[in-house]
């Protein structure tokens, strides 16, 4: 008996878009009931090519077989039908529905009479199978990121794809999560289903997957066997060259007299404040953030990280506490006050809040220095400068890009981060509130976002940086507070911090050695 | 088999152009079974309604006389759409213009002897202002309590315009007017200047320049302004102008300033310029048509004059045909709503696209 013909086969995929080649004769062969891992740099072509395999975009050349039979891919309809499934890099649902409503959304099968008994019975038992806990009557909007990659995930299930597409699945994901979805994921191939997944942590590869193909500027450089290789050499084939895992921070020194003289520059008092559904997300938390340091925030996603982020940059009303910004009283004030007093902000949703995706790259990085004098003069926007400075962010922060007057949209994941960190690092003063920096950013990149936060702080900058990723807090920060249910558990030395306590105090239970 | 409407991948420009135009020629298609089915030969009709819109120096002057107020009130609504601000109330800015208009010459510098020209730029002045106080009713009610915009203005429209009615055919009625309803006429203190005669440009007036003007002032704000540029980044994502610090109350208002302004001068041309009274005929939907035209012309300054332009054609074309062809109006009001729902119904075909997929073979 013969092998089982690979569940998919690309061969030779070219595609262009107006000044980039984003895949350029790319060969991918999956095998059945394998888990592919997908790997590359920012901008290398990686969701480019799977759009291609989900009916999103149409190849500019190549082929492509299904289960050994050629076919051609027009749609997303047509993909659904070949039993490919894909969950985005940004989420595509409709945040004001339900969960079961958004899994059957544009699906023709019940053609006449909805019973949406009947279909959130089958969610729920889909759900129990795989371990994707989530309830179908709820809507989007109360759902977490995680809750609603699920809800992606039990969409493409329900729809009856054997091939499942994930575009950077864990980006988004608290470790935990990572790992359960790693066993689920484990489980569909069990079940013979196949599954390929992008991701820029090579930790996850090694643990998940069957095979690694990684990408570089449009073309594949290398297929590999997870067992046969190391972390190592993926790094090295996906970069081009051999790259450090973790930065040194005494790269980066300053002098402890210049510290302990300074005054913090941002203080938060007993802060309080609401969630989107009303309820208490931030119960009396306090802390300070001197200058040339960096505050850590540990802490499980949906502990009032998010709030805080919020309520500091004026986005969101305090319901109680009060906020300093330089010595200045900046509570319950109109964003535009923090941002004179120099806060940078990068806000966990890129895409909804920090960026305009509809704009120009140029467009997007002037969003907060039109004002200055530079950039406009007597209201007029002056157009000279306003070129040299996104001209120079562009090549400063190496942002791949056609020109500056790309839509903002057409960049790949990695490159928005990157022109929002451009933005954000360029035009904010001494002080910075940075949510998950790195997330969405290879390797390469998320070495270089550490190293401009380290510079930054050595610069005398004051830094919160909330994050779910210990190594990176452990590696940067000088401080790291941990929270839990919308306070802070301690507050502990980087250099002298377990992750056994850190771990302890995110679960919400305060290590002995500390007493209460 | 199985006929779906998905999305199209890359919408090309190919399709961008010619996708109106397919929908033209269908309208015109449709439009001509009706018309055979109304006993007129379509052609006739169709050459007849092309040469009433622009055929003769005449038809070409009529058109434009249409267009200004178009022009002017389409300009108002694209600029307030571009920040999400949705003015469904130019109609009642353009008559509170009007109101204004003829109240300065009429009732407040009556007899003081002013100069026509001094006269002329008073009177837009108020009708600017006039528009925009009365746009910036639903934009402080948006800007302070939060009151949806859409109800309000389109609210507004009526307050309006029962006043101007109750207006000239009350308290400012003409005394010598022999019963007629309106005002009396201010021609003889301040007429809006007519283009140069040697334009050969018939009734149509100095609004046409103000409207010109206005459209490459509002294209230059949007592109080249700090003030335009926040208009743009709202209108884009509003989340995202909140956490750049720009203010939305603020800029509501002045949008609405803007928009309610402009509103008003169209109210202003039609009023100084052509009927140098209130009368009836002054609020024939003007205000309303000026949401269809910005939408076609994708909110863009430049754009909205000429869709004006030649939604100004599709009226005077369609009045034509009552005339020279003896059809009865709402023949041409049929045709018209024909052209109307094709081009606006075969925007969609842009985006999406019909597919038959043939499910034979496996499932
Ligand atoms: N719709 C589009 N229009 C124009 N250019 C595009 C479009 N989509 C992607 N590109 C370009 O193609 C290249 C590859 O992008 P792609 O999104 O595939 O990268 P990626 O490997 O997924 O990167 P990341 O890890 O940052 O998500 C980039 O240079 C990007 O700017
Ligand atoms: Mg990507």
């Amino acid at each position: 008996m013969n092998a089982l013909p690979p569940a998919v086969e690309m061969r030779g995929i070219v595609k262009r878009f107006p000044g980039v080649v984003a895949n350029d004769h790319v060969d991918l062969t999956v095998q059945a009931g394998q888990i592919h891992a997908l790997l590359g740099e920012n901008g290398a072509g990686k969701s480019t090519l799977m759009n291609v395999l989900a009916g999103l975009y149409r190849p500019d050349a190549g082929e492509i077989r299904i289960h050994g039979q050629p076919v051609e891919i027009r749609s997303p309809r047509d993909a659904t039908r070949l039993g490919i499934g894909m969950v985005h890099q940004h989420f595509m649902l409709v945040q004001p529905q339900t969960v079961a409503e958004n899994i059957i959304l544009g699906l023709s099968r019940p053609r006449f009479r909805l019973d949406m008994r009947t279909i959130e019975a089958q969610i729920r038992e889909l759900s129990a199978r795989y371990g994707l806990e989530v309830d179908p009557t709820a809507y989007i909007w109360q759902l977490s990121v995680g809750e609603q990659q699920r809800v992606e995930i039990l969409k493409m299930l329900y729809r009856g794809a054997d091939i499942l597409i994930l575009d950077e699945p864990t980006a988004v994901l608290t470790p935990q999560e990572s790992e359960e979805l790693g066993r689920t994921l484990r489980h569909m191939v069990q079940e013979g289903r196949t599954i390929i997944f992008i991701t820029h942590k090579l930790d996850e590869v090694m643990a998940f997957s069957d095979r690694v193909t990684v990408l570089r500027r449009g073309q594949k450089v290398a297929d590999l066997v997870t067992a046969e290789t190391s972390k190592r050499e993926l790094a090295r084939q996906m970069v081009g060259r051999e790259v450090v895992f973790y930065i040194d921070r005494s790269e980066y020194p300053v002098q402890d007299e210049v510290k302990a003289k300074a005054r913090p520059l941002l203080v938060v008092e007993n802060l309080s404040a609401l969630s989107d559904k009303g309820l208490p997300a931030l119960r009396g938390i306090s802390f300070e953030v001197y200058p040339y340091e960096i505050l850590g925030i540990a802490g499980v996603a949906g502990n009032g990280q998010r709030e805080l982020a919020e309520v500091i940059t004026g986005l969101r009303p305090a319901t109680g506490g009060r906020i300093l910004l330089c010595e200045r009283d900046a509570t319950n004030k109109p964003p535009r006050h923090a941002i004179d007093l120099g806060l940078s902000h990068i806000p966990e949703d890129r895409m909804h809040t920090g960026l305009i995706a509809s704009m120009t790259v140029c467009d997007n990085l002037i969003l907060k220095e039109y004002r200055r004098p530079l950039l406009s003069r007597l209201g007029f926007l002056v157009q000279r400068a306003i070129a040299l400075f996104s001209d120079r962010l562009i090549r400063e922060f190496e942002i791949a890009t056609p020109s500056r007057d790309t839509q903002l949209k057409s960049l790949s994941g990695g490159n928005l981060q990157r022109a929002l960190l451009a933005r954000e690092i360029a035009s904010g003063g001494n002080l910075m509130v940075a949510v998950h920096p790195t997330r969405g950013l290879d390797i390469g990149a998320t070495e270089w976002v550490q190293r401009k936060l380290l510079e930054q702080r050595q610069k005398g900058a004051a830094i919160l940086l909330i994050s779910e990723d210990l190594d990176e807090l452990l590696a940067v920060s000088d401080r790291i507070a941990v929270m839990y249910e919308g306070k802070i558990m301690g507050i502990v030395p980087a250099q002298e911090a377990h992750v056994e306590e850190i771990g302890l105090m995110m679960a919400g239970v305060i290590p002995e050695r500390r007493g209460v | 088999m199985e006929i779906v409407f998905e999305r199209r991948l890359e919408p090309s420009r190919l399709i961008a152009v010619l996708v109106p135009i397919i929908s033209v020629v269908l309208a015109l298609v449709v439009g001509g079974i009706l018309l055979l089915a109304a006993g007129a030969d379509p052609i006739q009709t169709y050459r007849a309604m092309f040469d009433g819109a622009f055929g003769t120096p005449y038809a070409r002057s009529e058109t434009m006389v249409k267009a200004i107020p178009l022009m002017l009130a389409s300009l108002a609504v694209s600029i307030a759409f571009r920040m999400r601000f949705w003015n469904i109330g130019a109609e009642g800015q353009l008559v509170m213009g009007a109101i204004a208009t003829a109240w300065v010459p009429l009732f407040l510098l009556h007899d003081r002897g002013i100069p026509a020209h001094t006269l002329l730029l008073l009177m837009g002045l108020a009708a600017f202002v006039a528009g925009a106080l009365w746009g910036l009713i639903p934009a402080s009610l948006k800007a302070f309590l939060r009151v949806n915009e859409i109800i309000t203005t389109l609210m507004l429209n009526y307050v309006a315009i029962l006043l101007l009615d109750y207006l000239y055919t009350g308290p400012w009625k003409d005394k010598e007017g022999y019963g007629f309803p309106g005002t009396a006429s201010f021609k003889e203190l301040a007429a809006l200047p007519r283009l140069p005669e040697w334009l050969n440009a018939g009734r149509v007036h100095m609004g046409l320049i103000i409207a010109l003007v206005a459209a490459l002032l509002i294209w230059l704000l949007l592109l080249r302004t700090k003030w335009g540029y926040e208009i743009r980044v709202t209108g884009e994502n509003p989340e995202a102008a909140r956490y750049a610090g720009i203010n939305l109350a603020r800029n509501f208002l002045l949008v609405m300033v803007v928009s309610g302004g402009l509103a008003g001068l169209a109210g202003y041309g039609q009023v100084a310029g052509i009927a140098f009274r209130l009368q009836k005929g002054i609020a024939v939907g003007d205000g309303f048509t000026a949401i269809i035209i910005a939408w076609l012309a994708k909110l863009h300054p430049l754009g909205v004059l000429l869709v004006a332009i030649l939604m100004a054609g599709l009226s005077t074309g369609g009045d034509q045909i009552t005339i020279t062809m003896g059809l009865p109006a709402a023949m041409a009001r049929v045709v018209q709503g024909a052209i109307l729902f094709f081009v606006l119904g075969g925007d969609i075909f842009v985006r999406y696209r019909l597919r038959v997929i043939r499910t034979t073979g496996k499932t």
